[in-house]
C-alpha cells in the first residue's frame, strides 16, 4: 500500500516538472500583443453562429497570404460576440443583427463600427412526406402559423396559395429557437413588419415567448427536430436547409412574387434596400420591395472600434476586413458557402468606414 | 452495527470542555509540534480559501442580480411568466423542472448504481470487475455535448416510440403520463440525467463497499447469513459514503446543462405531466445568458442562478436531514455525522 | 416456539431473497455496460470513419477541407494538467480538513458548502471566473480555463477525499500514533496512503467530469485554430471544437465532431488506466 503512494507521488512529481516547463516556457515570452512570437500579429474575434464557416474559410484563405497574420474566431452568438466587443476582450465582434443604441454606448472603447461582410437568408422548411413541391407562404399565412392560429396544413389560406397540392389533414407543428439567436432576431423583425399583431403582441428580438410550437436548440437543433418529426415547420439559416437537403418555402414578396431563397434573391434584397440604408450600415433588409427580393434576408455585421489602441493589430485587421469585403466576397460563389455577396454599392461604404478606422490619430489604412 | 468512524483524539475532546473560550493554541496547536501546526493551517487555510471563493461567487452574483430583486421581490419565486420582451420574469417554471429532472434521475440512477456497485465488489469475479469498472468510468468521460446529441437521435426516437407510448396506455390513469407523446420533455431528460449521474456513483459507492473491512464480512457469514444479508450489512456500514457519493451524483444533475437543455423541450411551464416538455434552472442559464441584453433581462438571470444555490441547499439539506431520521429511528450509530 | 417448517421456510425464503437479489444486481451491471455499449457504438459508427493520423495531428481547416483536432488534443491536454495541478492538491487538501477536523461547527459548514459546490452549473462558474481573471486581463486565457476547471473539480475531489479517509480504519491511525509519529504525518504518511486508491476514484471522475465540460471554457479559453501552449492565450480544447463541428450544417464536420469525441474518450480512458495502475494495492 506505501508503496503505491510512492508511485503516486513520483508520478506527481513528473507531472509537476511538466507544468513548470510550460510555465517556463509561457513566462519567457509574452506573446500575442502585436510583438514577440516571431512577429506574428494575434486577432481574436467572436460572435455570430451564421457566418462562422465562411468566416473559418476567409481565416485560413488569408492566413496562406499573410502568414504574419494569426486570427481566431469562435462562434458564442451574436449577444456574446456584442458583450466581449464592448469589454475589448476580443479585437472584433460578430452580429447578425445591428447593435441597439444603448449597447453601443457601453462599448468601452469608444465608437463602434459595422462593417458588412455577407448577406444570409432565413428560409422556411418543413416535413411533409407527400407533398413533392415547394409550398408557397403568403406573409399572413406565415404570421398565423406562427401565432397558432392556422392549425392544420389542409387550412384553406395555405391551400389558396398551393393550388393543386394534395396538403395532409394534419396539425401543423411549430418548431422554434429556446436559445436566443441572430436567425430568431431577423425572422421577428420580418414577422412583426407583416403581420401587427405578431408587432404588437411578440415583437421581435433574439428570444421571444413563441405563442404555440415546441423548441430545439441552435438551427441544427431545429433542422434535425423538422427533420425527424412529421408535419412540422421551421425556420433555419439557409445553409442547414442547404445542407441536409430539406425542402425550403417560396415566400410571396412585397411586390407580390413567390421568391425562392437563392442568393441573387438575396443580394436583390439588400440592393432594392440602398436608399434606406443609414451612413453607419444599420439597417434592416427584411420585407424589402423589388420584383426578386427575398423577404426574409439580413446582413451579418462585424464589429470594430474606430480608435484602435493598437496600431499594428489595427492595421492587420483592417487590411484583413477590406480583404474580405473583395476578395472574400469570390467564395459566395462555393455551393458549400450558401451567402449572398454584398452589392457593390454596399462594398463602397463598407470602404468609407474601414478608411475612417485611425490609431493614435492617424488612419490605419494610410495612402492604400 | 457499530460506530467504526475514525475519531481523532484531539486534546480539545479528550479533555471533554467545549465552552471554553476559543483559543489560537488550542485550534492550532494543541500537540506544540511544527509539523502539526503547519499541517492544520495549511488544511484550514485551503477551507478557508474555498469558502472565501463561493462568498466572492454569492457575492457577485447576488450584487448583480438587485436590479431583479429590486423589480420583483418574492413574487420571483412564484411567478410563472417568462418573457424577455416585456420584461416579466419569474422562476417557478424552472425550479420545478430543475427539481422534478433531478429527483426522476436519482429516482432512476440510485437503485441502478447500487445494483451495479454491488456487483461490482461483492459478486464479480476479478477478471469482470476490473474492465467493467472502468467502463462504467469512462461514462462520466462523454462530454455533455455528445450526450445531448445522442439523446436527440438515439434516446428521444425510441422512448417516442416504444417506451413512452406503453407508459402511457398501461399507466396513462396517472397525470405523470398523460398527453402528447414526443420524446421531448421531462421524462427523457430525466432519464439522461441519470445515466450521466450513474457512472459517479457507482464509482464512489464500489470504493466505499470494497473500503469495508473483510471482517464484517465474515462475522455476518459466521453468524449464517445469506450472501445477500451479508451485503446489507455492508451497506450499513458504508451508508455515510453511500449518502455521499448519492449527494455528489445530485449536485450533478442539478447542475447539468447542454445535455438536458437537448432534450427536455426548454418550455417555461409547470405540467403534471412527465411527457411534456419543461425548463430547468442551468438550461435558461445556457440558452438565454450569452444573448442576454438589457439590465433587467440578466440580473433575472444571475437572480435565478443564486436561486440555484438555494434549490441545491435545500435538496441537500433534506437529504442529509432524511438520512439522519432515518438512521435515527433504525437506533444506530453507522450515519453519525451532521 | 418455532417449528422445524417454520425454521426451514424462514432459511428457504432468505436463499431465494438472496438469489432473486443476486440476479437483481447482476441485470443492472448488464444494463449499464449495454447503455454504454449503445452509446460508443453510436459515437463509433458515426465517427469513426473520420479518424486518420491527419485528423489528429492537423490543424482544423475550412469545411471541405479535411483538417484536424491536433492542436485541440493538445489544448485539452494543456487545460487538464493545470486543472489538475491547481484542483487536486486544493481539493485534497480539503477533504483531509473535512475528514481530520471535520466535527466542528466549521467544518460542517464546508462541508455544506462543498455539497452545494457540486451543483453549481459549469456556465456560472465559467462567468464567474470571466469577471474575476478574463475581464482585468482583457484578454481570454488558456490560465482562466483552467482556473475554472479547477473550480469545478475541487468539491468532488474533496467530498470523495473525506469519505475515502474516513473508510480507514482506526486501528492503522492508533498503530502509527502509538508508534510515536506526529499527527501531521500519521495522516500523510500513513492514512493518506492507505486511501489512495480511493482519493484516485475521485481524481479521475473529477478529471472525466472536466473533460467534458464546454460553457466554462467558451468564457475562458476561448478556442483556436493554432498550437498553442502558452497560458496566457487563447486556447483550443477538444470539447469546444466538437461543439462547433456539432453545431454546424455540414455532415463531414458532424463526422469529424463524433470522432472527436472517441479521441477524447480514448485519452481520459489512457489517463484513468495509467492512474490506476499508479495506485493499485501491491497485495
Amino acid at each position: 500500500m506505501i508503496s503505491s503512494f510512492h508511485r503516486l507521488r513520483s508520478l506527481c512529481a513528473i507531472a509537476l516538472l511538466f507544468i513548470s516547463a510550460l510555465t517556463f516556457a509561457c513566462s519567457g515570452q509574452r506573446g500575442g500583443e502585436g510583438e514577440g512570437t516571431g512577429g506574428a500579429v494575434r486577432l481574436q474575434g467572436a460572435g455570430a453562429t451564421f457566418p462562422n464557416p465562411l468566416y473559418q474559410k476567409w481565416l485560413s484563405e488569408y492566413g496562406k497570404l499573410n502568414s504574419n497574420v494569426r486570427i481566431d474566431y469562435q462562434s458564442v452568438g451574436s449577444g456574446a460576440g456584442i458583450r466581449q466587443i464592448q469589454e475589448q476582450t476580443v479585437d472584433f465582434g460578430a452580429s447578425d443583427a445591428p447593435v441597439k443604441d444603448d449597447d453601443l454606448a457601453k462599448a468601452r472603447g469608444g465608437q463602434l463600427l459595422h462593417i458588412p461582410t455577407v448577406l444570409g437568408a432565413v428560409v422556411l422548411t418543413y416535413n411533409l412526406k407527400d407533398v413533392q413541391q415547394p409550398l408557397r407562404f403568403s406573409p399572413d399565412v406565415i404570421a398565423d402559423i406562427f401565432l397558432g392560429k392556422i392549425k392544420t396544413w389542409d387550412d384553406a389560406r395555405i391551400k389558396a396559395d398551393n393550388p393543386g397540392v394534395n396538403l395532409p389533414a394534419a396539425p401543423i407543428t411549430v418548431v422554434h429557437r429556446t436559445d436566443g439567436s441572430g436567425t430568431t432576431a431577423v425572422f421577428t423583425d420580418y414577422l412583426s413588419k407583416v403581420s401587427p399583431e405578431w408587432g404588437e403582441k411578440i415583437k421581435s428580438g433574439v428570444s421571444v415567448n413563441w405563442p404555440t410550437g415546441v423548441g430545439a436548440k441552435g438551427n441544427e437543433g431545429v433542422s434535425g427536430q423538422v427533420s425527424q418529426t412529421p408535419n412540422t415547420i421551421g425556420y433555419v439559416e439557409l445553409a442547414y436547409a442547404v445542407q441536409t437537403k430539406m425542402p425550403v418555402a417560396l415566400i410571396k414578396n412585397k411586390s407580390g412574387n413567390f421568391v425562392a431563397p437563392s442568393l441573387e434573391a438575396v443580394t436583390a434584397a439588400a440592393a432594392e434596400s440602398i436608399a434606406a440604408t443609414p451612413e453607419d450600415m444599420r439597417v434592416s433588409v427584411t420585407d424589402a420591395a423589388g420584383a426578386n427580393a427575398y423577404p426574409i434576408a439580413s446582413y451579418t455585421y462585424v464589429l470594430v472600434y474606430k480608435d484602435q489602441k493598437d496600431a499594428a493589430k489595427g492595421k492587420a485587421l483592417v487590411d484583413f476586413l477590406w480583404w474580405g469585403i473583395h476578395d472574400g466576397q469570390s467564395f459566395t460563389k462555393d455551393p458549400q458557402y450558401p451567402y449572398a455577396a454584398l452589392p457593390t454599392e454596399i462594398v463602397s461604404r463598407a470602404e468609407r468606414q474601414l478608411n475612417s478606422i485611425t490609431s493614435g490619430g492617424r488612419s490605419v489604412r494610410g495612402a492604400q | 452495527m457499530q460506530n467504526l468512524q475514525p475519531n481523532i483524539p484531539t486534546p480539545a475532546t479528550t479533555h471533554g470542555a467545549s465552552a471554553r473560550a476559543w483559543n489560537w493554541r488550542r485550534t492550532f496547536a494543541p500537540t506544540g509540534n511544527t509539523g502539526d501546526t503547519v499541517f492544520r493551517l495549511a488544511l484550514f487555510g485551503a477551507a478557508f480559501f474555498l469558502m472565501l471563493v463561493v462568498l466572492v461567487m454569492i457575492g457577485a452574483m447576488a450584487v448583480n442580480s438587485l436590479p431583479s430583486l429590486r423589480q420583483f421581490g418574492f413574487g420571483f419565486l412564484t411567478s410563472r411568466v417568462w418573457s424577455p420582451i416585456s420584461g416579466d420574469f419569474g422562476a417557478l417554471p424552472f425550479i420545478y423542472g430543475t427539481i422534478v429532472s433531478s429527483l426522476l434521475a436519482l429516482l432512476i440512477s440510485v437503485p441502478l448504481s447500487l445494483g451495479i456497485a454491488i456487483f461490482l465488489v461483492e459478486q464479480a469475479p476479478r477478471g469482470v470487475a476490473r474492465p467493467v469498472g472502468f467502463l462504467v468510468e469512462l461514462l462520466a468521460a462523454i462530454p455533455s455535448v455528445v450526450y445531448g446529441l445522442w439523446g436527440i437521435f438515439v434516446l428521444a426516437p425510441f422512448l417516442r416510440e416504444w417506451i413512452e407510448p406503453f407508459l402511457a396506455r398501461w399507466f396513462g390513469w396517472l397525470p405523470l403520463f398523460r398527453g402528447n407523446v414526443t420524446g421531448i420533455g421531462l421524462f427523457t431528460g430525466g432519464i439522461i440525467l441519470a445515466i450521466m449521474i450513474t457512472p459517479i456513483i457507482t464509482a464512489v459507492v464500489r470504493d466505499v463497499l470494497a473500503a469495508v473491512p473483510v471482517s464484517q464480512r465474515e462475522a455476518a457469514l459466521a453468524l449464517g447469513a445469506t450472501k445477500w444479508e451479508t451485503t446489507r450489512v455492508v451497506l450499513n456500514n458504508g451508508a455515510p459514503g453511500i449518502v455521499g457519493a448519492i449527494i455528489l451524483g445530485l449536485g450533478r444533475a442539478i447542475g447539468e446543462t447542454m445535455a438536458v437543455t437537448m432534450v427536455i423541450g426548454n418550455r417555461a411551464q409547470i405540467s403534471a405531466s412527465l411527457f411534456e416538455p419543461a425548463y430547468t434552472i442551468a438550461s435558461v442559464l445556457a440558452n438565454e445568458f450569452t444573448e442576454a441584453t438589457g439590465e433587467l433581462y440578466l440580473s433575472a438571470l444571475i437572480e435565478l442562478g443564486l436561486i440555484l444555490f438555494l434549490v441545491t441547499f435545500t435538496v441537500n439539506g433534506a437529504a442529509r436531514l432524511l438520512v439522519w431520521s432515518v438512521a435515527h429511528r433504525a437506533g444506530g450509530g453507522a450515519v453519525g455525522r451532521a | 416456539m418455532t417449528s422445524d417448517s417454520q425454521i426451514k421456510s424462514a432459511a428457504n425464503h432468505r436463499r431465494t431473497a438472496s438469489s432473486v437479489m443476486t440476479t437483481l444486481t447482476a441485470i443492472c451491471a448488464f444494463f449499464a455496460v449495454t447503455i454504454l455499449a449503445l452509446i460508443i457504438g453510436y459515437i463509433a459508427l458515426r465517427g469513426l470513419s473520420a479518424i486518420s493520423f491527419q485528423f489528429l495531428t492537423d490543424t482544423p481547416k475550412p469545411v471541405g477541407e479535411g483538417g484536424g483536432i491536433g492542436n485541440a488534443i493538445l489544448g485539452s491536454l494543456v487545460l487538464l494538467l493545470l486543472a489538475s495541478v491547481i484542483g487536486l492538491p486544493f481539493g485534497i487538501a480539503v477533504g483531509v480538513y473535512l475528514a481530520e477536523f471535520g466535527d466542528g461547527r466549521f467544518a460542517s459548514v464546508v462541508r455544506f458548502v462543498t455539497d452545494t459546490l457540486t451543483g453549481v452549473p459549469s456556465i456560472v462558474i465559467g462567468v464567474f471566473v470571466y469577471t474575476i481573471i478574463v475581464l482585468p486581463m482583457r484578454q481570454f486565457s488558456a490560465f482562466a480555463g483552467g482556473i475554472a476547471l479547477a473550480i469545478v473539480m475541487i468539491p468532488i475531489v474533496a467530498r470523495t477525499t473525506e469519505e475515502m479517509i474516513r473508510l480507514v480504519p482506526t486501528s492503522l491511525r492508533e498503530g502509527a500514533l502509538a508508534l510515536g509519529a506526529p499527527q501531521w504525518r500519521v495522516t500523510t504518511g500513513v492514512v493518506l496512503p492507505a486511501a489512495a486508491s480511493g482519493i484516485a476514484t475521485g481524481a479521475m471522475l473529477a478529471v472525466a467530469r472536466v473533460s467534458g465540460e464546454t460553457a466554462p471554457l467558451l468564457f475562458t479559453a476561448f478556442g483556436s485554430r493554432f498550437f498553442n501552449v502558452y497560458l496566457d492565450q487563447p486556447i483550443a480544447s477538444l470539447t469546444v471544437q466538437i461543439y462547433n463541428y456539432a453545431i454546424s450544417p455540414y455532415d463531414e464536420w458532424h463526422a469529424m465532431a463524433w470522432a472527436a469525441t472517441l479521441v477524447l474518450m480514448t485519452l481520459i480512458l489512457a489517463i484513468n488506466i495509467t492512474v490506476r495502475f499508479f495506485t493499485r494495492k501491491k497485495i
